[in-house]
């Protein structure tokens, strides 16, 4: 959107140019009249005393040049910034005169007076030149012209001149806002407008009643835009003083030392800027004055080789003050006293009392609802991060849960998984089709995976647990490396569909992306397929048979190795599948997987082992537990896992079959 | 005269022929090295036999609380790790200190001892955005608190961290997650900046040691190889005496069923904790004598990933059995730097050409799958016809 500003603007300067030029071509047609001459200095004197300004277009000295044309008042002010903007200003080199200039047939050049529009001569191309202002300064510009366009005819050029003025709201914007307010017809301009007004009258209202009106019309608001304009209101500053109570708005008296906004050595910085109090001089600075003192290998008669220690430096420093050759340094107790005689207060900028206390319970009463915000913004973070690991363990727990088999191999699914669905979306380039396409592909791909490893290393395995764990681990480096060797070490990118695109914004605090609540919808409607088929189908039956007593299972007609084929081929199609929804949001590389086995794995554990609503109870504390560590140390994600992990363990020691344990035979051993 | 040791090594003649071999080819390595002989092998190759030496160490720790005891700890290179950093904060913090005090000569005033150490903080930890001594690195100056420290650090941490896990009867696949879930806690742990070990920057320039600055890194590395195989051959030695003995005889009952050994009145747990403690010391001990050879060390290096491959060399050369580990530390490690080093030719298929570079996991995982899956003894399984007193 703010690119698209300033590009619109110049289309529309250009147009309104070419209209003004035609209207200069006309007005040149008639009999010149002179301008009338008044009292105001003309227009062109006022834009050629800045010439020099205009002409190097510099934005650091742009500003006081637009305030003085703006100042003018004459009607032309504004068309010549427009102008300036629009790169449609240009000036004769002969007497720096600046002209508008339109070019005809024959190459020649016509001037234009800017004032009146009256031609005032014409020229080689040689003869002139074009000012060309760079985009800063452009986008200045634009900014000083905001305000008038507001009262624009269409829409769209008020919809744009207000996002320029939201962005940088000034004083002087005030009364052409409220201005255009009045004639605004269209209903959600008006309603920003009236924000605007409001936002701007807060801090630049007429009198403090109108002032205190519209802080507190702010009162639970959640707006950046509010916040960034209340705490200017409240701002103070420090002040220092060694007698009388200063008069202003008094917001405090502080203690050196005591708060963060007055540590003792800014206190003491600021008794020396009033001249109260001798300069306290740094480590540094005196061993300067030390080592400017070195006469004949000593300093004051002490040796150099003596003074490796600081009380012997202090001591040195002192003698050379003795000797006046240099400043005396107050001592700890000179500071301490120094301090002690004088007081520090701080001050409110703003001058009214009402203002200040009506900005303090808005600012109060926002701060409240922004807590709460931000809570639900954690809950939804937390469930967010639960069901990705839901979903990247809920294969597992049908795999390690469920038959007890340990799948070193399972993260390496998950990569699959999301590596199918990148080539799925190299040959179909639709994103809504290709993703729809790519789940079943990637839950067929690694279902097939899953029945291979089954068929060829696990059901050799069946009573080595721990052997299993190293084998799979062997297919986990090998998958992991013929990916690498297939897809190359950088990211895959698995681009979304638009419509998963951006994020469901509920306030300016609360948001959450579309692809997360996507996520969240595919874990719940996982754990009830997968629910519905270990507990209401014949398949399921029979797992659960097989998982609990395979020898009897066998003898009720069960085919063990049949069920056991197709309860690892489905939870491993489910990793692929994952594996999908995870590339979404993550890059797709040849780790993928390998950052979130253990997790995975931590999730099952925790949740307690052969069954699903273990899983989810398991992903459900895991998620909002690091949620929340990170939210005590939002910068450090890498302190959050660990301490995660270490939780983890110690909740182990405590229930060492996880949350929702099974009891009785299911239990097996 | 025969003391016990002589006897117990008469009775055990493969632990005789082990440390025989050991000694012959340290021998021989230094007679063909550049400090000492002809030249023949290279300094680098020096030092790369001698971290193989330090993984026969960590492999043979491995094999002992996984192939005798049962315990498939997926954290013992945690304890590696920690016992490269603990020989790793002296020696860059003695260097960086010899450093200062060479500039310092040049000042104009003589350094206090606070400005020196002032100087060392901003030299160590100035990539990080600090320059305070974190709390950890109080005894960085002392090596013999630091020597205790590389024993004392990871031996407590697996006595804590085994103390809980025995004590709430984890055993198997679970305990190998939680294990692992270990490593990954540390290595991430050591990832942070502010966790005052530099961060994913680690410590580096370890294989300058201090106050030896004018010696040839031909001798140092030598010096160094002679006290790995040191090291290996007295561990294989006092793990050698452990499984010999009635405690071998506990601990290969726990690791074949666990329940019956409580119920014949042994405290497993005590036995476990003992083992995995005297391993995860053993382990940070052959991390010291690595780190400096390997010149650098970062949280990279403990992650999950290489305590698996640490079981994997154990698998490959033989569980159960000493020397097996040390075959497959060395055979499965060396192999690895052969193929990952380049120096293997590449296979040419018409248009694809195997570069080993690339496919030498792969080879090694399908590998591992093979070992486990059809020689569960691995390349030790071959030796038990020599030796009677092997399992079979």
């Amino acid at each position: 959107m703010p690119r698209i500003v300033p590009a619109f603007f110049m289309c529309f300067l250009l147009a309104l140019i070419g209209v003004q030029a035609v209207a200069h071509a006309q007005s040149s047609s008639q009999p010149s009249s002179q301008s009338s001459s008044s009292l105001l200095p003309s227009f062109q004197a006022v834009v050629q005393e800045h010439f020099a300004q205009i002409k190097r277009g510099s934005v650091k000295t742009a500003q006081p040049v637009i305030e003085a044309i703006q100042a003018s008042q004459s009607p032309v002010a504004n068309d010549f910034l427009q102008k300036w903007q629009a790169k449609a200003l240009w000036y004769r080199k002969a007497d720096n005169r600046l002209v508008s200039v339109k070019s005809d047939d024959k190459k020649r050049y016509h001037l234009f007076d800017l004032e009146t529009g009256q031609k005032i001569g014409e020229a080689d191309k040689k003869e002139i030149k074009q000012i060309k202002p760079n985009s800063g300064l452009r986008a200045l510009l634009g900014a000083a012209l905001a305000p008038s366009h507001l009262a624009s005819d269409r829409r769209s050029v008020r919809r744009a001149s207000l996002d320029v003025l939201a962005r940088d709201p000034k004083a002087a914007h005030l009364q052409p806002l409220r201005l255009a307010l009045g004639k605004e017809s269209d209903a959600a301009l008006k309603a920003r407008m009236m924000r605007l007004e409001r936002l701007l009258t807060m801090q630049y209202g007429a009198d403090d009643g109108q002032r205190v009106a519209a802080i507190k019309s702010f009162s639970g608001d959640l707006g950046l835009d509010v916040r960034a304009r209340l705490n200017p209101i409240l701002t103070t500053r420090l002040i220092v003083s060694q007698g009388d109570v200063p008069s202003g708005n008094f917001a405090q008296e502080l203690k050196p030392g005591e708060s963060e906004r007055l540590p003792k050595e800014k206190a003491y910085a600021m008794l020396v800027a009033k001249g109260w109090a001798l300069a306290d001089l740094s480590e540094r600075e005196k061993k300067q004055v030390l080592e400017a003192n070195i006469i004949d290998g000593r300093i004051a008669d002490i040796a150099l080789k003596d003074l490796a220690s600081q009380e012997a430096r202090e001591r040195a420093y002192l003698a050379l003050v003795k000797a006046g050759k240099a400043l005396p340094d107050p001592s700890e107790a000179d500071i301490a006293a120094a301090l002690q005689k004088a007081r520090f207060y701080a001050l409110y900028e703003e001058s009214s009392t009402e203002v200040v206390k009506a900005a303090r319970e808005t600012l109060s009463s926002i701060d409240l609802r922004v807590k709460i915000s931000q809570a639900i913004d954690l809950f939804l973070d937390g469930l967010s991060l639960a069901s990705i690991f839901f979903l990247a363990a809920i294969g597992l727990a049908i795999t390690f849960g469920v038959m007890g088999v340990i799948n070193m191999a399972h993260g390496e699914f998950i990569m699959l998984g999301a590596y199918t669905g990148y080539v799925v979306q190299q040959i179909i380039t639709n994103y809504t089709l290709s993703i729809l396409v790519a789940i079943p592909a990637a839950f067929l791909v690694t279902f097939i995976a899953g029945i291979a490893m089954e068929r060829l290393i696990i059901r050799h395995l069946y009573h080595r647990p721990l052997e299993t764990l190293l084998a799979t681990f062997g297919v986990s480096i090998a998958l992991q490396q013929v990916a690498k060797n297939s897809f190359g070490t950088q990211a895959r990118p698995l681009t979304a569909p638009d419509w998963l695109d951006g994020a469901l914004v509920i306030n300016d605090v609360i948001s959450i992306s579309w692809i997360r609540v996507a996520i969240f919808a595919l874990s719940l409607l996982f754990f009830a397929m997968l629910w519905f088929t270990l507990n209401k189908t014949r398949l399921g039956l029979e797992t659960r048979a097989v998982t609990q007593n395979p020898r009897m299972a066998a003898s009720m007609g069960i085919n063990p190795d049949r069920i056991n084929m197709l309860t690892f081929g489905l939870g491993s199609g489910i990793a692929g599948i994952a594996g999908v929804a995870i590339g979404l949001f993550a890059k797709v590389t040849s780790e993928l997987g390998s950052d979130y086995i253990v997790q995975s794995f931590m999730t099952v554990v925790v949740g307690g082992v052969g069954n699903i609503w273990g899983t989810l109870a398991g992903a459900t504390m895991i998620g909002f537990l690091q949620k929340s560590i990170e939210w005590f140390n939002p910068s450090n994600t890498l302190a959050a896992q660990t301490f995660m992990i270490i939780f983890i363990i110690i909740f182990i020691q405590f229930r060492p079959r996880g949350i929702i344990a099974l009891k009785g035979r299911a239990a097996g051993d | 005269m025969k003391g016990p040791l002589t006897l117990f090594l008469l009775k055990h003649p493969s632990a005789l022929i082990f440390l025989s071999i050991l000694a012959l080819f340290t021998l021989l390595v230094s007679l063909g090295s550049e400090a000492l002989g002809s030249g023949f092998i290279s300094t680098s190759f020096i030092k790369t036999l001698g971290k193989t030496l330090c993984f026969c160490l960590i492999a043979i720790a491995m094999d002992l609380v996984w192939g005798y005891c049962g315990i498939l700890s997926l954290g013992h290179f945690a304890f590696f790790g920690l016992g490269g950093y603990m020989i790793g904060m002296w020696l860059m913090y003695e260097r960086t200190r010899l450093i200062v005090v060479e500039a310092a000569q040049q000042a104009p005033l003589p350094l206090s001892a606070q400005e020196i150490q002032d100087a060392i903080g901003t030299q160590i930890f100035g990539v990080v955005g600090g320059a305070d001594f974190p709390l950890i690195w109080g005894f960085s100056h002392l090596l013999s608190v630091q020597l205790l420290l590389i024993l004392l650090v990871p031996g407590l941490l697996a006595l804590i961290f085994g103390w809980l896990a025995f004590r709430s009867r984890v055993t198997g696949v679970y305990l190998s997650i939680l294990t692992q879930a270990m490593t990954l806690a540390l290595s991430l742990y050591l990832f942070q900046n502010d966790s005052g070990l530099r961060g994913n920057n680690g410590l580096s320039g370890l294989q300058n040691l201090p106050g030896h600055e004018q010696t040839p890194q031909a001798l140092i590395s030598l010096w160094f190889f002679w006290a790995s195989a040191f090291a290996l051959g007295l561990g294989y030695l006092l793990l050698k005496l452990i499984v010999e003995s009635k405690m071998g005889n506990v601990i290969r009952a726990i690791r074949d069923d666990e329940a019956r050994v409580r119920f014949l009145g042994y405290h497993v747990e005590t036995y476990k904790l003992f083992i995995f403690t005297l391993t995860a010391i053993l382990a940070a001990i052959a991390g010291a004598l690595y780190y400096p050879q390997a010149g650098i060390i970062n949280p990279a290096e403990m992650a999950p990933i290489a305590s698996i491959y640490l079981a994997v060399w154990v698998a490959i050369g033989g569980r159960g059995r000493l020397y097996g580990a040390v075959i497959g530390a060395a055979f499965v490690s060396l192999l690895s730097s052969w193929f990952t080093g380049g120096q293997a030719p590449d296979i040419a298929l018409g248009s694809y050409s195997i570069k080993w570079v690339d496919w030498w996991q792969v080879l090694l995982g399908v590998s591992f799958v093979a070992v486990t899956l059809y020689a569960p003894k691995g390349i030790g399984g071959l030796f038990d016809h020599f030796d009677k007193g092997a399992e079979k």
